[in-house]
């Protein structure tokens, strides 16, 4: 066993936190506030010229692999700063992953360093529905082969960062008479392709920075080969890539958590009532300590599954485990940093009610928290 | 960073388990109904070198590392919670404190009968009116001669009734608090003045001892003093450090142990005509169980790890003790529901861990003391 980090993660989170400091934090607020994507679209074109879009990736398509431990840490470190830009991340670079692991080598080629060069500003990631959320095997969006083509019809939504996303994945049913789940299929489709309809933003509670989308598809054709994987093989290709992407979101959640602890510790010490800074208090001694201690457990299960991954070994359930505990960790933890600063939590003078909305949507988004303890219980109980 | 644990550390572990299931788990009712001393469990730890997992071979131990004895503790405390702690205190509780603050010749005479399991040994700090607030402690030690004579009594003291051997902690200055105290190792069986007082009825670890010990113009040599005189408080501080990681090694065990058996029930118990297992409402207990176990395991090996590199662990230590033994208590209060009635008789092993799990939330520091420790680090930046 051996808790340090190697010099290199070091590194990673090092630049992250001192890039999230002086890039991302400062903006975090107007972002938020206005949704100016310009702001956004700047961010990530700096991160991109970073690498942060490419950390699983080999350099020959444009990535850095600096492997799924630093990616963690680095997307701690983002979410710190600005939880809008910290999910266009992480969402970015599993649609990155998903098409170098089942993409053509033509596809890799042409997608994937356009995306970690920030020439795609995003990738985006279709899978759910109005009626199929938790349960994407029930999604209704077609791909039928017509020569040459595949021809998408349907409706995705919720679809992050659908609106400026260079290409999305997108999952579709191409046999209607297969067990529910075995009839799937993954396809890439470029933004601008005829038929690619981008429906309206969300108006959500919080990570207003990012889009939230719904994505229409009307007779949209795409070449055969941007068919990811085999055909009705695609439930399982996203199931996987999920389990990556809970290790990002649970990571963000994290970043999200300490960032408002943080802040919250910093303002109890200068905090004066009854004659004392109220850090002297028992009552707010408990929340830090419960908040960080809930923290650092959750940031080592998340830890833990980024490491089986880089190491090729199983990792659903374990990241199943960091992506809830850590999703729910932050989500009391911010809740514990309002109450701390009183009155002017609830204001937006402080961040921590802005990090109290953006840190709500980690236990709903890439399986919500029931998802994961399903998961999670099913390989305890070994069960499908 | 690698997650995996060393060759070594799988192999302590694996032994560990292999004893523990064979040898420990079948007696471990028997224990807590009879309250007995486990003896002969003692003299197999020994043989593996587990009573003293972390002292070097020359002072009798086994040369392991912290993470090592980790995953030893939470194994055998999985089996019997009671066995765990006596090991926890013997290495953690008096090996360390020997090791760590006493000379040569104090480690051959008073670490080398107990690293090695001849004798075990016990930690007299706390007192009846000094549990959380050990600086207020009135056990004294005044120097006659070439001898300290200590008078007073300590209270909750676990291997206190078995012990050949104590590390102890008196006020040798009166009027200067925590910079007064000091420690001495003592040489129970051969300490005119020393006697053992009333052994405590608990609601669990019942194998395992808890006692009053009674100084009375107790004679000890004079160079039982650990390091100097006044450093005893840091020393048992330090002490405690490391005795935190083995309450969390020892809660985990608990936690293992009420998992494991409430899956196996949960599959097998059927209800509304299938297994309750396929309910959600049982499988949320038990995803939230194993999640927060494996986080509370990782939290004690990040802090056995700093031990062995040395780092600052304070905080470490104090978060894992405090996150293992909450979720240890929580997993054996929602074991029990899962086994429904069954859970609350004694016809299964589920009410000895609820019962065992609590002692985990208070000993060692209570948890509000593990929250002071964790927010004071914070506060202060480290």
């Amino acid at each position: 066993m051996n808790f340090e980090l190697t010099d290199e993660q070091k590194m990673i989170q090092k630049m992250c936190r001192d890039f999230a400091r002086t890039e991302l934090a400062p903006q975090a607020a107007k972002l938020d506030e206005t949704k100016d994507r310009s702001i956004l679209k700047t961010n990530l074109k700096k991160m991109a010229e970073l690498g942060f879009m490419g950390m699983n990736i080999p350099e020959a398509y444009g990535g850095i692999e600096v492997g799924a431990v630093a990616n963690s840490l680095a997307m701690t470190e983002i979410g710190a700063g600005c939880a809008a830009t910290a999910v266009t991340m992480s969402v970015t670079s599993m649609v990155a992953e998903v098409i170098f692991e089942f993409g053509t080598e033509e596809a890799r080629k042409k997608y994937i360093p356009l995306i970690c060069s920030g020439a795609y500003p995003a990738g985006a990631f279709g899978l759910t529905e109005s009626g199929a959320g938790s349960d994407p095997a029930g999604m209704k969006t077609t791909a039928v082969l017509d020569g040459n083509e595949w021809v998408l019809n349907g409706q995705k939504i919720f679809i992050t960062s659908a609106e400026y996303a260079g290409v999305v994945v997108v999952w579709a049913v191409t046999n209607k008479n297969a067990p529910k789940g075995r009839g799937i299929s993954a396809f890439v489709v470029e933004q601008g392709t005829p038929g690619y309809i981008v429906g309206a933003d969300e108006k959500k509670m919080g990570q207003k920075g990012s889009s939230t989308n719904q994505l229409i598809f009307e007779d949209c054709r795409i070449p055969k080969e941007n068919l990811l994987g085999s055909v009705d093989d695609g439930f399982r290709i996203a199931l996987m890539e999920l389990s990556g992407g809970r290790i990002g979101i649970g990571s963000m959640a994290i970043g999200i958590g300490r960032a408002a602890m943080d802040f919250a510790v910093e303002y109890a010490k200068g905090r004066e009532q009854f004659g004392q800074p109220i850090s002297q208090f028992q009552a707010i001694q408990w929340m830090i300590a419960d908040a960080y201690t809930e923290l650092d457990a959750a940031q080592l299960l998340v830890l833990r599954a980024a490491f089986l991954k880089e190491t090729g070994k199983p990792f659903m359930r374990e990241a199943s485990m960091g992506k809830v505990m850590a999703s729910e960790a932050a989500n009391r933890a911010c809740y514990k940093a309002i109450q701390m600063l009183g009155g002017y939590g609830y204001t937006a003078d402080y961040p921590v009610e802005r990090l109290a909305r953006d840190v709500r949507v980690t236990t709903l988004y890439e399986g919500t928290s029931e998802i994961q303890r399903l998961v999670i219980a099913r390989s305890l109980l070994g069960v499908e | 960073m690698d997650f995996n644990l060393t060759e070594e550390q799988q192999m302590v572990r694996d032994m560990a388990r292999k004893f523990a299931e064979a040898e420990i788990k079948p007696v471990a009712a028997r224990l807590d109904a009879t309250h007995e001393h486990p003896a002969e469990i003692c003299r197999k730890l020994a043989e593996l070198k587990f009573l003293g997992i972390a002292v070097p071979e020359e002072y009798g131990g086994g040369g392991m590392d912290y993470v090592s004895y980790a995953v030893a503790l939470i194994e055998i405390s999985k089996a019997c919670a009671s066995c765990g702690v006596i090991m926890s205190v013997n290495n953690s509780l008096y090996c360390y404190p020997v090791m760590a603050f006493g000379t040569h010749e104090q480690k051959m005479k008073y670490l080398s009968p107990v690293a090695s399991g001849e004798k075990l040994g016990c930690f007299g700090l706390t007192e009846a009116g000094a549990g959380s607030d050990p600086a207020r402690m009135r056990t004294t030690a005044v120097l006659d001669g070439d001898e300290w004579v200590i008078n007073g009594e300590k209270k909750f003291i676990t291997n206190g009734n078995v012990a050949g051997f104590c590390v102890l902690a008196a006020v040798t200055e009166k009027g200067k608090g925590y910079k007064g105290i000091s420690s001495f190792v003592v040489d129970l069986e051969n300490t005119p003045g020393y006697s053992l007082g009333r052994v405590e009825e608990k609601l669990g670890i019942n194998a395992s001892g808890t006692a009053e010990m009674i100084f009375d113009n107790a004679r000890i040599p004079q160079d039982a003093l650990l390091g100097n005189p006044g450093e005893g408080f840091k020393q048992m501080l330090m002490t405690l450090d490391g005795g935190r990681i083995g309450i969390a090694s020892q809660a985990l065990g608990i936690g293992r142990a009420v998992l494991e058996e409430a899956v196996e029930y949960a599959k097998v118990r059927e209800q509304f005509g299938k297994p309750i297992a396929s309910l959600q409402a049982i499988q949320w207990k038990l995803a939230d169980m194993a999640t927060q176990l494996d986080a509370a395991e990782l939290l004690t090996l990040r802090a056995a790890w700093m031990e062995d590199n040395h780092l600052h662990y304070e905080k470490a230590a104090a978060m894992a003790k405090l996150y293992a033994s909450d979720t240890a208590m929580q997993a054996a209060i929602e074991g029990v529901q899962i086994l429904g009635g069954y859970g609350y008789c004694k016809e299964y092993p589920m009410e000895r861990h609820m019962r065992d799990a609590k002692i985990t939330q208070i000993y060692e520091g209570t948890n509000e003391i593990m929250r002071l420790v964790i927010a004071n680090n914070i506060l202060k930046g480290k």
